[in-house]
């Protein structure tokens, strides 16, 4: 026998090294509940090959990619990340925004900039953006219920737009507001939330440089299920800061509402940053289920959550002194 | 008895495959990768609701005798409570194994601390005496205890019913819809016996003794 006959494996075939050494335990798991995971070992290409194909919505935009901020870990599928979104103007299954949201038209777009700034105003799109360099952000993104993707985001720093404005010393907090057209969002004629979606950060969390405002993904601009065509991108905070579809940004001095502190404060705060020492009323935040990788596997997907969702070293010095057991 | 003319016997193997119909499907889905981008959250949540629903058509067969007058049906009821504890079991299973598999610690925290788990779990604990009890030999053996014991399969209900509705979002008003609609069915299904329970109360306070079958 000789090496040289053994043909090369793509990377992504190769089981990680830390499923391999619990080998016997899938196994055990394997056995338990046989008629139902048959055959999952064979199933990652074929998926994989779904997956990879181009999402036809979306053009091509032109950007760098930012290493020093981006994770080298495993992404989700393009496919996935835009096929099971939380969105609930399009309904609240994960499945409804994709399927949803044909009606929704991104262009023409404002954004109205208001409250404690030199300049406030209503701005098209193309105006906000001139001015801005897009690069690729490879960002964790955890959902408050606990699972976890990653993406690639195109985007750039929401502190270099907000600068433009000029905020004036009162401006403590910037507020965002979703768009609310039920005419093109089915979701909206239900009560499901206090429409229109609301969010909000604390200035200096806005200014931080790992605060994105995206235009795209995987390469794109943004398909309407993912927030078209501009939304927040906090990675260490639960995915629903990020709002999308953002047509109001508003500095303010008060502490603005947000939409699901406004719904159940007791499970969602203000700040809502990812920390698996608090959990939410109801689950454990302490693990994650990652939704990421080529092709599909039922074991093995669950990883322990890190403060901050991993930012900790970036952006722990924000909440210097504070007690995060309170402000969730 | 003569097989071929009890129906009930003849139908049996094939209300037992209905009732394997739920599982090869999620097999079937599973090795072509059909079920969606978090396919373990989907697997917990497609067995938790056909053990629901097999535990609710379990109860539907006592009522069903009273208004159809169909009594043979109540041959069917062990096949389907057995399925129930099957569908609950498989739940379990995946969401211990296939989910939180490796993260052993956080299991008895979850259990012990999230009420819709405990719920959830308590509700399939109850399931055990009453698959263990359900032999004919156990019947026998158990005499009017039996009944008794089997009871608890109202509490299993509400366990159930609980440990769906727990777990939607506070404001979800379209996502409650669906555990709200199985709990409704549970509750009609309890309505449905009181009738039955006033006769017999009636009936035993006229005749103090009167043996039961």
């Amino acid at each position: 026998m000789t090496k040289r006959s053994i043909p090369q494996l793509p990377p992504s075939t190769i089981t990680p090294e830390a499923i391999y050494l619990r080998r016997r335990e899938l196994l055990k798991g394997l056995a338990l509940v046989p008629a139902l995971l048959a055959g999952c070992g064979g199933q990652g290409e074929a998926l994989s090959a779904a997956a990879s194909s181009d999402d036809p919505s979306g053009t091509p935009l032109d950007f760098s990619s930012n290493s020093a901020y981006s994770t080298k870990e495993a992404k989700t599928s393009q496919h996935d990340a835009t096929h099971y979104n939380n969105y609930y103007e399009f309904g609240t299954d994960k499945a409804d925004p994709a399927r949803n949201s044909a009606r929704f038209k991104p262009s023409p777009w404002n954004v109205e900039i208001s409250g404690h700034a030199e300049m406030t105003g209503n701005f098209t799109l193309e105006d906000l953006l001139k001015p801005h360099a897009l690069e690729e952000r490879v960002y964790r993104l955890r959902c408050v219920e606990a699972w976890s993707m990653v993406i690639p985001w195109i985007g750039f720093p929401l502190g270099d737009l907000l600068k433009r404005f000029k905020p004036t010393s009162q401006a403590k907090y910037v507020a965002f507001k979703t768009v609310a057209r039920p005419s093109e969002m089915p979701g909206l004629s239900y009560p499901v939330l206090d429409w229109p979606y609301r969010e909000g950060l604390r200035i200096d969390e806005a200014m931080h440089p790992l605060t994105i405002l995206a235009v795209g993904l995987y390469g794109r601009s943004l398909p309407a299920q993912n927030g078209a065509p501009l939304r927040l991108v906090v990675p260490w905070k639960y995915g629903f800061k990020g709002i999308k579809s953002i047509v109001g940004i508003e500095f303010t001095e008060q502490q603005p509402k947000t939409s699901w502190n406004l719904s159940a404060a007791d499970e969602y705060g203000f700040y809502s940053n990812v920390n698996p020492e608090v959990s939410h009323p109801r689950w454990s935040q302490a693990t994650e289920r990652r939704i990421a990788g080529d092709g599909f596997s039922l074991l093995g997907n669950r990883l322990k959550t890190l403060p901050f969702n991993g930012y900790a070293e970036q952006v722990a010095a924000l909440y210097a002194g504070m007690d995060l057991r309170k402000n969730y | 008895m003569n097989l071929r003319h009890d129906r009930i016997a003849q139908s049996k193997p094939l209300i037992f495959l209905l009732c394997l119909l739920p599982l090869g499907w999620l097999a079937w889905s599973t090795t072509q990768g059909q079920l969606g981008p978090d396919p373990v959250a989907r697997l917990e949540h497609e067995t938790g609701i056909w053990a629901l629903r097999i535990l609710l058509a379990t109860l539907a067969i006592t009522p069903l005798r009273h208004f159809s007058g169909w009594l043979a049906s109540i041959r069917y009821r062990r096949m389907l409570g057995l399925f129930a504890f099957f569908y609950a079991s498989l739940h379990l299973l995946i969401y211990l194994v296939v989910d939180l598999g490796g993260f052993w610690s956080q299991i008895f925290g979850e259990i012990a601390k999230r009420p819709y788990i405990t719920v959830g779990f308590l509700a399939w604990l109850l399931m055990i005496p009453l698959a263990i009890t359900s032999t004919k030999g156990m019947m026998r053996r158990l005499g009017r205890q039996w009944q008794r014991l089997h009871r608890l399969v109202y509490l299993i209900g509400v366990c159930a019913c609980l440990h769906f509705l727990w777990q939607v979002k506070y404001g979800e008003t379209i996502a409650v819809l669906e555990p709200v609609a199985y709990a409704a069915i549970f509750v009609a299904l309890m309505l449905a016996r009181v009738p039955a329970w006033l006769r017999r109360r009636t009936a035993a306070t006229r005749t103090s003794v009167r043996p039961s079958r």
